[in-house]
């Protein structure tokens, strides 16, 4: 398994850069990522979404759909995109160290 | 006496109802299958209804004759299912008991959820997973000169997730046919980040997008839709012209669902993987497209799921353990045009894969690779839909789980 340096610390990855055991993350580590998605700083509405994205993963295994973030009230599907350009789904769950979205075939 | 009931009569209603009337006596089981209307249509043909190729006549029988004897069909609107009461409400006011409910209200285009998209609907923004739409979209296919078509996937998870991209080939083919393709411009937008989900066949499928000079645009979430100037506009600021959309609105499960209380934010049942048994309640099962799995939203998983949720909801009855029988074993035709068609097959662990199926080099149907033969069964596959599937006979050579042998990993 590939081990990358994050914040001084050695962390299990998967190919994609995903943290691969999730009682490595710290929330240096966190913002150690959210530099290379090139978010330079975790602002408290970052931390909403990410502790709102540990708290189901840890409830359902499973990371939660943008929709699911917009239903529960946490952030606009229009907010999370000005917070996680590109893909926020993804994003959002790298830097909280969740492992990637699974997506359906 | 004591009571099964069916919500959907649908692909996975009418395969559950036909294996477990076999196997529940008679004299101490009744079994319901609700459905809001008699109409069974084979969904895989409403691709073919745009270009011509199939007419919705050809496509449609009363769902009543699919079901086995001894099952007594409802015709009515449900209006939830009251889970702690162990009863069906419908529309019209009746309540239907049960205690065992197996939950099969599949899945439902909402073009609503895309704020704009009602606004050219069936004048420059069309669907093809309704009949309706399929019909509209064959007439005004037939009219146009020239211009930019884009097809669109709103949001994931979509039943047949291939079914867009063979809509692209389609069109690619149909207008390359009658001289007219380099008139046509076709864009491809997806909110994956590639053709299709996994790594080795969203490889190959984009690389048969580039070859027939099909733009893509991955990565595409749809904010709205300015009906007016013909724009789609993403959350990222990113804006897409078209004369015609053609797109795959948001699915989500049965309103029934939402208004039962029992939906995640799809609208989608909340379901073991394994054991298709519902994570909330002991005596609700469900199948097809109405689950949350992880599985394609498709006829042939249905067909794999089938086995596993009857023996399950026998063994329930009889106070026996579940068996996590379902492995997410899919396995789809692809058409690509000019009378060829790819096979992926695949299932929870394993994504689609190069090689031969069923069997290991004599195969013959070839995987991941375009071939006529796999068009020949994809066009088979009618047949064996109204023969063979729904009735919950076995398709030959094809097992329930997925076999690794005669596939391939690629280097
Ligand atoms: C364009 C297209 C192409 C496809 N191509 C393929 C293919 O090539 N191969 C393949 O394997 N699959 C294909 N599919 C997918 C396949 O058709 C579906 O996955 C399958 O039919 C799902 O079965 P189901 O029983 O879950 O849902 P359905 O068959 O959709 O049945 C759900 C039923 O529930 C009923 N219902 C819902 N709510 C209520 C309510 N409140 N009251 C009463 N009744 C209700 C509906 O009327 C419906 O009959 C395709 C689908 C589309 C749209």
């Amino acid at each position: 398994m590939p081990q990358k340096t994050l914040a001084n610390a050695a962390v299990d990855v998967d190919a994609e850069g995903y943290l691969t055991d999730f009682g490595q993350w710290t929330r240096d580590i966190a913002a150690a990522i959210a530099g290379e998605e090139g978010i330079a700083e975790l602002t408290p509405a970052h931390w909403q979404v990410l502790e709102f994205m540990q708290q189901e993963f840890k409830a359902g295994g499973q990371a939660p759909s943008i929709r699911k973030l917009n239903k529960s009230g946490v952030i606009s599907t229009k907010k999370l995109y000005e917070l996680f350009p590109g893909g926020p789904a993804k994003k959002a769950a790298k830097i909280a160290g969740l492992k990637k979205p699974e997506g359906c075939v | 006496m004591r009571h099964l009931v069916i919500c959907g009569a649908g692909t996975g209603g009418t395969v559950a109802a036909n294996l477990l009337r076999k196997r529940l006596d008679r004299s101490e089981w009744s079994l319901t299958v609700i459905d809001r209307d008699d109409e069974h249509y084979y969904q895989p043909g409403f691709l073919f209804i745009p270009f011509g190729f199939l007419k919705r006549e050809q496509i449609v029988k009363p769902r009543s004759k699919f079901l086995p004897r001894g099952v007594e069909f409802v015709l009515a609107e449900i209006d939830r299912i009251d889970a702690a009461a162990n009863a069906v409400r419908l529309r019209d006011g009746r309540t239907i008991p049960y205690d065992y409910l197996i939950v099969a209200t599949g899945t439902e285009i909402q073009p609503a959820e895309t704020p704009g998209m009602l606004d050219g609907w069936r004048d420059t923004i069309f669907d093809f997973y309704t009949p309706d739409g399929a019909e509209a979209l064959a007439a005004k296919l037939k009219g146009l000169y020239g211009g930019t078509i884009v097809v669109h996937i709103n949001e994931t998870p979509i039943k047949c997730p291939v079914a867009p991209l063979e809509f692209a080939f389609f069109c690619d083919d149909c207008l390359r046919r009658h001289g007219k393709r380099d008139r046509f411009n076709i864009v491809y937008v997806t909110p994956l980040p590639g053709a299709f989900t996994k790594p080795v066949a969203s490889a190959v499928l984009g690389h048969m997008l580039e070859e027939k000079n099909i733009a893509i645009v991955p990565d595409f979430n749809a904010e709205r839709i300015d009906a007016a100037a013909r724009v789609l506009i993403g959350f990222d600021g990113r804006e897409i012209a078209y004369d015609i959309l053609v797109t795959v609105p948001t699915n989500m499960g049965s309103e029934m669902i939402e208004r039962s209380g029992l939906g995640n934010e799809f609208r989608f049942l909340p379901t073991d993987p394994r054991t298709l048994r519902s994570k909330a309640h002991e005596n609700i099962f469900a199948i097809g497209d109405a689950t949350d799995l992880s599985s394609s939203k498709a006829g042939s998983v249905v067909h794999f799921q089938a086995e596993t949720l009857a023996g399950n909801v026998l063994r329930a009855i009889e106070g026996r353990p579940l068996e996590p029988g379902f492995d997410g074993h899919a396995n789809c035709f692809v058409e690509t045009g000019r009378g060829r068609a790819f096979l992926i097959d695949f299932n929870y662990e394993t994504e689609p894969l190069p090689g031969k199926f069923p069997f290991p080099v004599i195969g013959p149907l070839p995987l991941l690779k375009p071939s006529r033969l796999n068009h020949w069964s994809k066009l088979a596959f009618r047949w064996i839909y109204w023969h063979l599937l729904l009735p919950g006979r076995r398709i030959p050579f094809v097992p329930a789980r997925m076999k690794m042998a005669g596939k391939k990993r690629p280097a």
